[in-house]
């Protein structure tokens, strides 16, 4: 991909190749419209694949409305705007970056990608407290599985038990947001939706995160790049596809917010 | 009009490959996006019915638009990628209306099923 090769006939080239142009392109506009248009093919890919899960969501959510009511309850909404106002702002930077690799700025164009690559893991960090709260209170789908894997839980988890939340902190958290005493079969009915919330809720989110750790890995790939001077005004391609996928995770999460956090 | 890097790079080989973003309509974009984030929260403590969530999909959507127009120069090239992310959105549209329909179709059965357990 690095290596320089003579024309062949034809060509109307008047200056010598450029460093980066592989041998099957003819010009490097060519070879950049051959990246952008196969990376925008996988963002159509990458598109569908969450479009998997929210149609479980969209399903689940026509037919069970009081399970995101009661589910989403459990969900904190300034951690969850604090991190789409993080993740916006890292876009901002990557857009910004892409900006400086196109005008051969190498010292703008590192420090956008290192607070693109900052912003990305305090995003990581505030899922994590988020996870962890939810682990704490026995809410994540399948604990007691888990626990029982580690040998440190229950010992008679069946496919049919595995969700035990903390019932005292779910009577406790409902009733607070105005649910009323809860019987004994409302208590049931509760652990019941939030079981399935809880299961949708871990599988988008994660997924989500998922693909923003591969973002930051992709980043940090950059970054060493950049520092080593390799993108410039003639080959900036990377930065602008690793900006594009990063937009992408971006716009998922946009759409991920209200979904979750902001039923009412 | 052919707009492609490919097409100008060839007439002009130093031409830039691609549209370089002004800054500042970034930054505006930015603040754009934090304020119908603002808004978005501020309209979950409203209850407007049936509308909440048609509403909370608009402003998504016009977030995403933005992102997408702005972010991910949609704007500044050739429609071809444009066609892509619609057709991405257009096939997603489809799996979704698809589930639905049938899952609408067939919510009076589970309700049945449901008040005879």
């Amino acid at each position: 991909m690095t290596e320089s090769s003579p024309h062949g006939e034809g060509s109307n080239h008047a200056v010598s190749p450029h460093a980066h142009l592989a041998h099957h392109f003819d010009t490097p506009g060519q070879q950049y419209d051959s990246a952008r248009l196969g990376m925008w093919i996988f963002l159509l890919t990458e598109i569908l694949f969450f479009g998997g899960l929210f149609c479980a969501y969209a399903v689940y959510r026509a037919n069970r409305p009081e399970v995101f009511l009661d589910g989403h309850r459990f969900l904190d909404k300034p951690l969850g705007a604090a991190n789409t106002v993080v993740l916006l702002f890292s876009s901002l930077t990557m857009a910004l970056a892409v900006r400086a690799s196109q005008l051969d700025r190498r010292k703008v164009l590192v420090c956008l990608l290192a607070v693109t690559v900052l912003c990305a893991t305090v995003f990581l960090g505030v899922k994590a407290v988020e996870y962890k709260h939810k682990w704490d209170h026995r809410m994540v789908p399948g604990q007691a599985r888990i626990e029982a894997w580690f040998s440190r839980g229950p010992k008679d988890v069946t496919p049919g038990n595995e969700f035990r939340p903390d019932e005292a902190y779910v009577k406790e958290h409902l009733e607070k947001a105005g649910y009323g005493n809860l019987d004994k079969e409302g208590l049931a009915r509760a652990v019941k939706n939030l079981s399935t919330f809880m299961s949708i809720y871990f599988c988008l989110t994660a997924l989500h995160a998922l693909h923003v750790a591969v973002g930051i890995g992709v980043m940090v790939w950059l970054l060493v790049g950049a520092a080593r001077g390799r993108f410039g005004k003639s080959y900036f391609t990377p930065v602008d596809l690793a900006g594009l996928y990063w937009h992408l995770v971006d716009l998922i999460w946009i759409y991920l917010f209200p979904l979750l956090y902001l039923i009412h | 009009m052919d707009s492609t890097a490919a097409a100008q790079n060839a007439d002009h080989p130093e031409a830039p490959l691609a549209h370089v973003a002004d800054a500042r309509v970034l930054v505006a974009v930015f603040a754009a996006l934090i304020v119908l984030t603002g808004i978005t929260v501020a309209v979950s403590y409203f209850d407007f019915g049936v509308f909440n969530l048609l509403v909370a999909l608009a402003v998504a959507t016009l977030k995403a638009g933005l992102v997408a127009a702005w972010f991910m120069h949609l704007r500044y090239e050739s429609g071809l990628h444009l066609f892509i992310f619609l057709a991405g959105v257009a096939f997603l549209s489809l799996f979704l209306l698809l589930a639905m329909l049938d899952s609408v179709q067939y919510h009076p059965d589970i309700q049945t099923w449901e008040q005879r357990k």
